[in-house]
């Protein structure tokens, strides 16, 4: 290792003086060993400038990927209480991250691991419990609630009925004919159209599900319906 | 004046070389030294598995016992390095099955095993021993079967942290009945239940098993007859310990601990009823190592617990733990030398519990021996981490998370450069460094300049221009490991200290500002670099060369391009062409 560092130490001042003379290409050009891009001051004075920071180059790029990955944090954003998530952030471990958000329920609902909750549906003579720690996101769930219930609906609700369902722009199709809409009561007893809230923050607050045959759901779908024509 | 010793001299002597380190020095003296050391190597450690390959790893040591090879990079514990990347184990393990029939221990972290994989391991070594898969993935529990099935003097099976398709508990069955050499077991990270009874059965033939990590689905209920069979453990990891709290089941494990003289490490604990805790109270005082991170209980039961191990080396907590748990911690356990607070809730844009730099500060200054720091938190201050820096000087990692990107000094809403720049300054020891917050590229000139032995150095929504990175690579002689997202870091500062990069085990940089011009110019400067650019968005020919990459990564390798790319990857070429794969 050592040998290889003084080499490095021997390469790097040959090396620097080479690198600093190439030029992106198509970008600023090199002149006379001076890196000049933008007209903005060359690198090696910002180098030998050392810490004016009254000279730094607040290097903006106009890429707009980058900012995809970034949370704004000016203090007149809005303040919601579900976070813009950033991929990777803050840097949990995935089996972290489901441990807690198990045991947030479980902090706020009392000791037992499973999440069980009731299940109606119109119609049905009698009602389901389903655990929602087992499902990790609402196709899950819609999937294993089709099951359950088919044998009531003859075959109207089944799995792919719950997933158009999923999919608004079919909502017209649906409340036009007798198919069924899937609500919840939450922890402050509203009654609330599933799928709105990210899939965890659901499993915490949801108390109950009913499945409300469609013709019952207008007053529910006056908001799906709006939100439907803001996404189209 | 040269005399040389018999080989078998020298060979006697070599073999009281452990460190890499030093057997690397020695095999650089001379040639002899050199085949005489090749020839008696038996432990190989590959940090990076493409920077060498299977092949050249056999031909230099033709009779190694024991290899550890790391694939993805660390990022990849936080998604940010996608599906398919690659890392796959299985090229390793049939060169070695070739080579190495005797082979006793395979140890990997972030790499892709198959289940073909482990069938493989489990044919092809006859006196195979040891297996540990940290962080992996690509298996299922039909592989865990093979190796049950057919690895007969197996001694440590140690699946932690890695993502196994869980078929079924079966896997645990097929350790024959006259299987007996079991000597650690980690099945920590399985979801589903085990039979029972195969396991209490397996646990009463192994007399010397010393390391036992239970999955969730062993309820508390059971764990007091698992104790009584294997009192000589040392390391304990429990299950769920969420059944409601019953008089018999509650003393049956009191009993149970009190019978293991020899406990020091302790783990599990997921949705734990708090009144369980006391059971274990017995085994507190020798207790050195305590991971709590899955253990949701308050601070007040927490402190009742920790307040009994005065002789706690280690403590994985959530943040439930507070500040005033923290106080205790400082006061009870003066031997502790690594501290880990994880966010119990990270997600939410309030706080959640009374966790602040004020714990840290307590425990820095009350902790003499601490060295290893990882700590998420809501709120910073330069005040703060300037008196971590004073206190602590003998810190060895310290990785601190400020929940919030580019969160500044709360007191003063300055930058955190002067914060961390006393870290650097004060730790002259210092080798392993993530930074948070609100940070220019004065932080890094502090860096830059101060730490001279830092060898990994994680950075995120840091800095202001190319100048930071110039620092770090130009001032940092240790580092091996550079791992940045999102910060404004570009190509001057990248091509100016190239030569560094050869020097290095590797360079992540995602969502940065190095475009693929850079890139191709990297690549065809210093061909003894893999210079990979990752671009989900399609091939980077297709968009104009000023425009930045995605992700990339850097490292150096002896065993050139790599051939089993995703369609995503594309590596930097000498001719300055890409290469799919």
């Amino acid at each position: 290792m050592d040998m290889i560092s003084k080499e490095h130490k021997k390469e790097k001042l040959g090396f620097e003086e080479t690198e600093l003379r190439l030029g992106l290409p198509g970008g600023g050009g090199i002149v006379n060993g001076d890196l000049v891009i933008n007209g903005k001051r060359g690198y090696t004075e910002t180098v030998d400038l050392k810490l004016n920071l009254a000279l730094k180059e607040t290097g903006k790029e106009e890429n707009s990927q980058k900012e995809k990955n970034l949370i704004s944090c000016s203090n007149d954003s809005i303040k919601s209480p579900y976070k813009a998530q950033v991929v990777g952030w803050p840097p949990v471990r995935s089996f972290r991250k489901s441990i807690m958000a198990v045991q947030k329920r479980n902090s706020e609902g009392g000791g037992a691991a499973a999440s069980f909750v009731k299940v109606s549906m119109d119609g049905a003579p009698y009602l389901r419990k389903v655990d929602l720690n087992m499902y990790k996101s609402y196709q899950d769930l819609y999937g294993a609630l089709g099951k359950m219930f088919s044998s009531f609906t003859m075959g109207k609700c089944d799995s792919r009925g719950m997933m158009d369902f999923m999919n608004e722009r079919k909502l017209m199709d649906v409340l036009n004919g007798s198919d069924f809409v899937p609500t919840y009561e939450d922890k402050d007893g509203d009654w609330m159209l599933v799928g709105d809230v990210p899939w965890e923050i659901f499993v915490g607050s949801c108390k109950r599900l009913r499945i409300m045959k469609g013709t019952e759901a207008i007053g529910l779908a006056p908001r799906a319906m709006e939100k439907c024509k803001n996404r189209s | 004046m040269v005399y040389s010793f018999p080989e078998e001299v020298l060979e006697y002597v070599f073999a009281f070389l452990s460190s890499d380190k030093d057997r690397n020095a020695v095999s650089l003296v001379c040639k002899s030294w050199y085949e005489i050391e090749r020839w008696c190597r038996r432990r190989v450690f590959i940090g990076n598995c493409y920077a060498v390959s299977p092949q050249i790893m056999i031909r230099r040591f033709p009779e190694v016992r024991a290899v550890k090879i790391k694939g993805k990079p660390h990022f990849a514990d936080f998604n940010l390095v996608p599906e398919r990347w690659g890392a796959y184990v299985y090229p390793w393990i049939s060169a070695m099955a070739r080579s190495y029939p005797w082979l006793e221990e395979i140890k990997l972290k972030r790499m892709v095993v198959t289940d073909e994989s482990l069938e493989l391991i489990s044919k092809s070594f006859k006196n195979f021993k040891v297996l540990s898969l940290s962080s992996c993935e690509g298996f299922t529990t039909d592989g865990l079967s093979s190796i049950a099935a057919n690895c007969r003097n197996l001694r440590e099976l140690d699946l932690r942290e890695s993502e196994v398709e869980d078929l079924s508990g079966h896997w645990l069955s097929h350790f024959p009945d006259n299987f007996t050499s079991l000597v650690s077991l980690n099945m920590s990270c399985l979801g589903s239940e085990v039979s029972f009874s195969a396991l209490e059965r397996l646990i009463s033939r192994c007399p010397n098993l010393k390391t036992l990590w239970l999955n969730r689905a062993v309820p508390v209920e059971k764990l007091a007859s698992l104790l009584r069979r294997a009192p000589q453990l040392v390391e304990f990891g429990t299950g769920a310990c969420s059944t409601e709290i019953r008089t018999d089941i509650f003393s049956n494990l009191v009993e149970a601990f009190s019978g293991c003289k020899h406990l020091k490490s302790l783990s599990g604990f997921w949705d734990v009823v708090p009144a369980y805790l006391p059971a274990m109270y017995s085994v507190c005082s020798r207790i050195t190592k305590l991971n709590l991170s899955y253990a949701t209980v308050q601070s007040p039961d927490l402190v009742e617990l920790i307040s009994q191990c005065s002789n706690l080396k280690c403590l994985w907590v959530l943040d439930y733990i507070e500040d005033a748990g923290l106080k205790a911690l400082s006061s009870y356990c003066k031997d502790l030398q690594e501290l880990r607070v994880f966010p119990s809730d990270p997600y939410s844009a309030e706080p959640n519990v009374s966790l602040t730099e004020q714990g840290l500060v307590t425990v820095s200054a009350g902790c003499p021996k601490l060295q290893s720091v990882l700590y998420f938190c809501r709120q910073m201050s330069n005040a703060a981490l300037i008196a971590i820096a004073r206190n602590r000087p003998n810190l060895i990692r310290f990785r601190l998370c400020i929940i919030e990107p580019q969160a500044p000094d709360y007191l003063t809403l300055e930058p955190l450069d002067t914060g961390f720049g006393a870290i650097v300054e004060h730790c002259k020891e210092l080798r392993r460094l993530s930074l948070s917050g609100l940070l220019t590229d004065r932080v890094f000139e502090y860096i830059g300049t101060h730490a001279k032995k830092l060898e990994m150095l994680s950075l995120a929504f840091a800095g202001d221009s190319d100048l930071g990175l110039h620092h770090v690579l130009s001032g940092c002689e240790s580092l091996r490991k550079l791992e940045i997202r999102d910060c404004p870091f570009g190509d001057r500062a990248l091509l100016a200290n190239a030569a560094k990069l050869e020097t290095m085990r590797s360079l992540w940089m995602s969502s940065c500002s190095v475009s693929y011009g850079a890139c191709k110019l990297l690549g065809q400067k210093m061909p003894n670099l893999n210079v990979e650019v990752i671009d989900e968005r399609g091939p980077p020919d297709s968009r104009p060369e000023s425009i930045s990459v995605e992700k990339l990564y850097v490292y150096r390798t002896v065993a050139g391009p790599r051939a089993d790319k995703p369609d995503f990857v594309w590596t930097m070429d000498e001719d300055g062409a890409l290469r799919f794969s």
